[in-house]
């Protein structure tokens, strides 16, 4: 294992993997420009063609409000990609994802958009010595717990573990974390059983609703395992908003670890 | 150029330059947050040409880097810089940044943080005039890397064919962000990418604001004719780095002294002593003078400004609803 950071963890991806060479877009506020050729060319280009052509190329890119950028270069867009048939999104929230994930990506024959954080890069995590391919699809149970499930993706993972540490040593809460570095499939067989346990959830999400992780991950629920929810789930998100540059309305206008807890609470009738 | 004039705008750009440089100090003492652009070194441009144009009256529009295109047009200082300063009194009350500077009232309408965004919305400009049968024009002022994009080449296109009031001016500073222009760019000479729509275009020196004054008088003259769009490329150079993470590590200091050595407030300020119409002295009472006006007149009411209520976050999202009922409610008012 080395100690290395998120985007040190890219670079050693990039550089393993030469052959095929993903394209980084600055920042997902600049995708809007390319939508065309990701989401009417790679995207549907292997169905159009009855299968004969592929489009096996990733796309990285980075969004997310980070401090100040204002309303043009604070954007998210995973609500946008995971809508797309043809089109697989994951969204690594440590280094040793955003190594496995872009590794498997470049491998994988389908369009994989790769939703990075703006302010993640600099995060350092474990990263395998060896060669290591996370799997595109799944999810992975971050803190094991049992009285309710947070579920985040990307730096909102980060939001769920500090509140299921605050939750377990200030209330006696039990939270377990689920991160979605699936987008696109979302795993629905891994959301049943977290939900099936704890019988509670919490969706975290930078983005802003409506429409999006959280509203998806909800319907999910309703689908899979509606009877063994003891509440009706909650969503924590973004208010619908274009980013304000001033620091208290941003601050404002985005959620963070302490708006997962007081969203647990109100579900536990403690607030 | 009249002697007057120059003097005024020697004035302005002096004011250009410290505001740009109060900017960067106040950035490093974090007054200032996000993406920050400065435009020391290019000031004859955005002078020149609106110099030859009608501020307040003609329709200007640009990037992020556009404090200085802001404050030509009329835009308050003050407000420019409260808005640096993410306060409710700022141009775009707190809520755009360094990057979204607006006033409508002085028709500056807007910088946009997305590389060539502005281009089509000028032509939209342009073709809103054009109905009206107005006299003023729109001026788009923009970068050299902007016309790498493809909406460009559609902009282009539209404004030649239906003869838009559009300026369109290429700020060709030789860099899109730390990318030299030949490492970018199959054309150094923007103004030759035009040829293709049939659009008249020149360029010139844009460090000497006589030089840049001249072109745009005859830009501007086709453009409020009603000859339809022009095209003028001003070659020059920011001394500072793109934003403010920016080490500058993909050009030389030796070129950086070069352009420098043609810096468009002493080219003016040398000609002005030459003319026998400015002294050293008068120039460095103007710096100072223009000094305490930022000190104690921008920065101030920056400082003192409240900050937006945090009640009003979704204030200007959408239009106020109570303005708007018949529409959303179907019901009569
Ligand atoms: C659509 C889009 N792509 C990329 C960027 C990132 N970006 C910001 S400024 C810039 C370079 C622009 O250079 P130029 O047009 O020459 O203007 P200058 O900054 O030199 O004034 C780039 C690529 C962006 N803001 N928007
Ligand atoms: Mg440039």
């Amino acid at each position: 294992m080395a100690n290395i950071m998120y985007w040190e963890a890219i670079q050693r991806a990039h550089d393993e993997e030469m052959a095929r060479d993903p394209l980084e877009i600055m920042s997902v506020n600049f995708a809007w420009l390319a939508m065309d050729q990701m989401f009417n060319s790679a995207a549907k280009v292997r169905y159009m063609s009855g299968g004969q052509l592929t489009a096996p190329c990733v796309f990285r890119s980075a969004g997310g409000a980070a401090h100040q950028l204002g309303a043009q270069h604070s954007a998210r867009m995973e609500k946008v990609f995971m809508g797309i048939a043809g089109l697989r999104v994951v969204t690594p929230s440590n280094p040793k994802q955003a190594y496995g994930l872009l590794k498997s990506a470049i491998r994988c024959d389908d369009p994989v958009f790769i939703n990075e954080h703006e302010l993640m890069y600099n995060m350092k995590g474990e990263v395998p010595d060896s060669e290591y391919f996370h799997p595109l699809e799944g999810s992975e149970v971050a803190r094991a717990g049992t009285d309710v499930t947070l579920f985040g993706y990307n730096i909102s993972v980060h939001w769920c573990l500090k509140a299921a540490e605050i939750l377990d040593k200030q209330y006696g809460i039990s939270a377990e974390v689920v991160d979605l570095y699936s987008l696109s499939p979302l795993d629905r067989a891994g959301i049943k059983a977290s939900v099936s346990k704890t019988h509670r959830a919490v969706i975290a999400e930078e983005d802003e609703a409506p429409v999006g992780v959280g509203s998806e991950v909800i319907a999910i629920i309703n689908e899979e395992c509606f009877f063994e929810l003891d509440a009706a789930p909650v969503r924590v998100h973004s208010a619908l908003v274009p980013q304000p540059y001033n620091h208290t309305l941003e601050k404002a206008a985005i959620p963070d670890h302490e708006d997962v807890v007081k969203a647990v609470l109100k579900l536990f009738g403690k607030a | 150029m009249k002697i007057e004039d120059k003097k005024r705008v020697l004035r302005e750009m002096v004011l250009h330059r410290r505001f740009e440089e109060r900017c960067y100090q106040a950035y490093i003492e974090r007054k200032i947050g996000g993406f920050l652009h400065l435009y020391p070194g290019q000031e004859a441009c955005c002078n020149g040409v609106m110099e030859a144009a009608r501020p307040g009256h003609d329709y200007v529009i640009t990037g992020y880097r556009d404090h200085v295109h802001a404050i030509k047009c009329g835009a308050d200082p003050k407000e420019v810089m409260a808005e640096l300063y993410g306060k409710e009194t700022g141009s775009s009350k707190g809520r755009g940044g360094s990057m979204h500077i607006f006033d409508a009232g002085k028709r500056f309408m807007g910088g946009y943080a997305l590389v060539g965004g502005p281009f089509p919305l000028a032509a939209g400009i342009a073709k809103a005039i054009q109905m009206k049968g107005g006299d003023e024009i729109a001026i788009c002022f923009l970068g050299d890397a902007a016309n790498n994009q493809g909406v460009f080449h559609e902009t282009m296109n539209m404004a030649a064919l239906w003869k838009l009031p559009v300026l369109f001016v290429c700020e060709n500073n030789l860099y899109g962000i730390g990318t030299s222009i030949e490492r970018s760019t199959a054309v150094v000479h923007q103004h030759k990418r035009v040829a293709a729509y049939n659009i008249p275009a020149d360029e010139c020196d844009g460090q000497d604001i006589e030089i840049v004054y001249e072109h745009a008088r005859r830009a501007v003259d086709h453009v409020r004719s009603g000859n339809g769009p022009f095209f003028l490329e001003l070659m020059t150079y920011r001394y500072r780095g793109h934003s403010m993470s920016d080490s500058r590590g993909y050009r030389s200091r030796e070129e950086e002294e070069l352009w420098k050595q043609r810096d468009p407030i002493f080219i003016l300020r040398d000609r002005l002593i030459k003319e026998g119409a400015l002294t050293m002295a008068e120039f460095e009472t103007i710096e100072k003078e223009t000094d305490a006006y930022i000190e104690n007149e921008v920065i101030k009411f920056s400082e003192e400004s409240p900050e937006p209520r945090v009640e009003d976050l979704e204030k200007y999202v959408l239009a106020e609803r109570d303005t708007q009922l018949p529409w959303l409610t179907g019901k009569a008012a």
